[in-house]
């Protein structure tokens, strides 16, 4: 019984955990090809949530709305090249940071703006509650949804990986992560690959949003999801693809069996930091994340 | 010509050495200084003083104490609000349960507190740098907050969890109007931003530079990092916890841990990025920018609401300044990434020459 209930939380947690993933892939990628920190990308998962769940409120097809609202995030992603990066480009990672922390304000405010501030609910028809064969069978208790969440996020990382490893954009992508001139000196248009990153970045951010806003209604409080994805990505490695889901499994299953099993010691509610904490012990035994390169600093 | 240095010879190594080395600066502060101190507080009315000044003066501090942290000593934190909430929090539990203690020795041991809590979560600075940093900064954020609203201890166990300061006494002397508060506030400021300024440019803030500017090499140079590092964690907490008693006790009057959440650590941050990064007098442009935009917007507002007849709502509006003051950061960073400091820089290099060029 207590091994059942233990194994219960541990596969909710470590599903939780693929969809902090999710969201941290989106972090992942722009940093892996600009070095950027993108703070805005809770707000863009939200802006992408918003735009999607309010298109189809208007009556629109689901596929149609996700194929217009992946349309505007490319646009957006292109746009955020164009008018914040190239103007910035040869500055500090700071000055870049700063600057997102800018985008983000300037998402929010657009996206209530255009589309009002009042929470949605959104269903892709899967519905949130226990498969019923497991918890006959073994009395586990694991959601439809979440399930196919990580199923999602899987295939995501599987495309991903094709994209990176396979294709010629993905040669230019990884070229860029290494060597910025060295890009530009053997002929990567850096301007193009900035944009297609800004682009994928905006459908994953798609993705996760729609995974998020089923689960939790599209809201404002879309954007916290962002700080939740930051202890996975530190912990993962900004990098690191691979530590993202990693992490995200790691940070989900720990962060639910403490909340469980140390949670009544301390009055509970450690959720909104523990995840930071178990961040901070990996980040003590490597600084670098578990994935993340390694710097070696040369004075 | 009236901002002109030309002749005003060093013929002492203190005078080579004083703080402010042109005349017109001396002059130009103490006029300011005493406008502040003597004009103000009769000419202003309690909306002016309640509402805008002291709170610009409040914000000024805390924007100094991260400045101190990120702009001198490079270590990037978004839990600023968090060690002002720790500020906050300490000093009204030094004055309730220390009968008789002076109320700037509470702020001063609040600030202590606040240093105490910013050295433990500094810790991981010697570990870790940068991105990894900041992240490793929310998690101040998020666990003070937590602790606050958890342990009833230091709310006084109230359900709610807010706290009202108490009232302000020095010596007989009660601080009970915004004039008197804002007074109080103009005081404490004024004495830390001047010891910061004396700081930055002594030993332990060239230090502060030099791990700044870059931490292998200032350790080769024989930089202790452990001591620098922690030092600077420890004075930024203490001007944010001293802030956050201010905050506390001359602005607000009732506080809740809320109030310190997230949002104004972003605020102080970009506080810091538009006064301008690793400057004192940024720190004061910065926050005068930040606390006026927001009524400014609101003004144009209803400005426009009577010009043209559109009705603005207030969502809007508050959509709108979000959008706004995004755009105005990135704008910032794009035209001047050292900030309005930078502009008034260049601004006395012009007066230099002007009007006479040649």
């Amino acid at each position: 019984m207590e091994l059942i209930f233990f194994i219960e939380v541990l596969a909710g947690g470590l599903l939780a955990g693929v969809m902090y993933a999710l969201v941290a892939l989106g972090f992942v990628l722009i940093y892996k090809a600009s070095g950027v920190f993108n703070f805005a990308q809770g707000s863009m998962v939200f802006f992408a949530a918003l735009t999607f769940v309010s298109l189809t409120e208007r009556g629109w097809n689901f596929w149609l709305a996700l194929a217009a609202t992946l349309a505007v995030m490319v646009l957006l992603g292109v746009a955020t090249e164009r008018v914040v990066l190239r103007p910035l480009v040869n500055q500090a990672p700071i000055t870049l940071f700063m600057a997102t922390i800018g985008l983000a304000f300037v998402l929010e405010g657009l996206s209530q703006l255009l589309w009002g501030s009042q929470p949605h609910g959104l269903e892709l028809g899967i519905p949130d509650v226990p498969m019923e064969w497991l918890s006959r069978k073994w009395n586990v208790n694991i959601s439809q949804f979440d399930l196919f969440a990580a199923f999602v996020a899987g295939a995501l990382v599987a495309v991903l990986a094709l994209l990176f490893q396979k294709t010629r954009i993905g040669r230019a992508l990884r070229a860029v992560a290494d060597d910025h001139q060295a890009a530009l000196a053997v002929g990567i248009p850096l301007q193009h690959i900035w944009a297609i990153v800004w682009a994928v970045a905006g459908f994953v951010a798609l993705v996760a949003g729609v995974m998020w806003g089923v689960r939790n209604g599209v809201q404002y409080a879309l954007t916290f999801v962002a700080l939740k994805a930051l202890p996975v990505l530190i912990l993962g490695g900004f990098e690191s693809i691979l530590g993202a889901i990693i992490g995200g499994l790691i940070i989900g299953a720990g962060e639910k069996l403490a909340e469980v099993y140390l949670g009544p010691y301390v009055g509970g509610g450690i959720e909104s930091w523990f995840a930071y904490v178990i961040a901070l012990l990996f980040l003590l035994v490597r600084p670098e994340g578990l994935f993340g390169e390694k710097h070696i600093d040369r004075v | 010509m009236l901002y002109r240095e030309a002749g005003q010879f060093k013929s002492t190594y203190a005078e080579d050495q004083q703080i402010f080395p042109i005349r017109q600066d001396r002059i130009a502060l103490a006029v300011f200084l005493a406008f502040a101190l003597l004009v103000v507080p009769a000419i202003g009315n309690q909306y002016w003083l309640g509402a805008l000044l002291t709170p610009f003066l409040i914000f000024s501090l805390a924007a100094l104490g991260l400045n101190i942290l990120t702009g001198y000593a490079g270590q990037l934190s978004l839990g600023t609000a968090a060690f002002m909430a720790v500020g906050a929090f300490m000093a009204y539990n030094f004055v309730l349960r220390v009968p008789g203690i002076p109320i700037l020795l509470a702020f001063v041991l609040a600030g202590i507190c606040a240093a105490a809590v910013g050295i433990v979560f500094g810790l991981p600075s010697l570990r870790i740098k940068g991105f990894y940093l900041a992240v490793a900064t929310l998690a101040c954020q998020f666990f003070v907050l937590w602790a606050l609203q958890r342990f009833g201890w230091f709310s006084n166990h109230s359900t709610s969890g807010v706290i009202t300061a108490q009232q302000i006494v020095i010596l007989g002397y009660a601080f009970d109007t915004p004039a008197r508060k804002y007074l109080l506030t103009l005081g404490v400021v004024a004495v830390m931003a001047l010891a910061a300024k004396n700081l930055m440019r002594s030993e332990t803030g060239r230090a502060f530079m030099a791990v700044r500017d870059m931490d292998v090499a200032a350790s080769v140079i024989g930089i202790p990092m452990m001591r620098t590092k922690l030092l600077a964690f420890a004075i930024s907490s203490f001007y944010c916890g001293v802030a956050g008693a201010l905050h506390a006790f001359c602005y607000l009057g009732t506080v809740e841990p809320e109030a310190y959440s997230l949002d104004l650590s972003f605020r102080i941050l970009f506080m810091i990025i538009i006064g301008g990064v690793g400057s004192i007098l940024g720190a004061f442009l910065g926050a005068a920018f930040i606390t006026l935009f927001p009524i400014f917007l609101n003004l144009a507002s209803s400005w426009v609401n009577e010009f043209f007849g559109v009705e603005i709502s207030h969502a809007v509006v508050s959509n709108l300044e979000s959008i706004i003051f995004g755009g105005l950061i990135i704008f910032f960073l794009i035209v001047e990434p050292q900030g309005l400091a930078r502009l008034w820089q260049i601004t006395k290099e012009k007066l230099r020459l002007w009007p006479f060029p040649h």
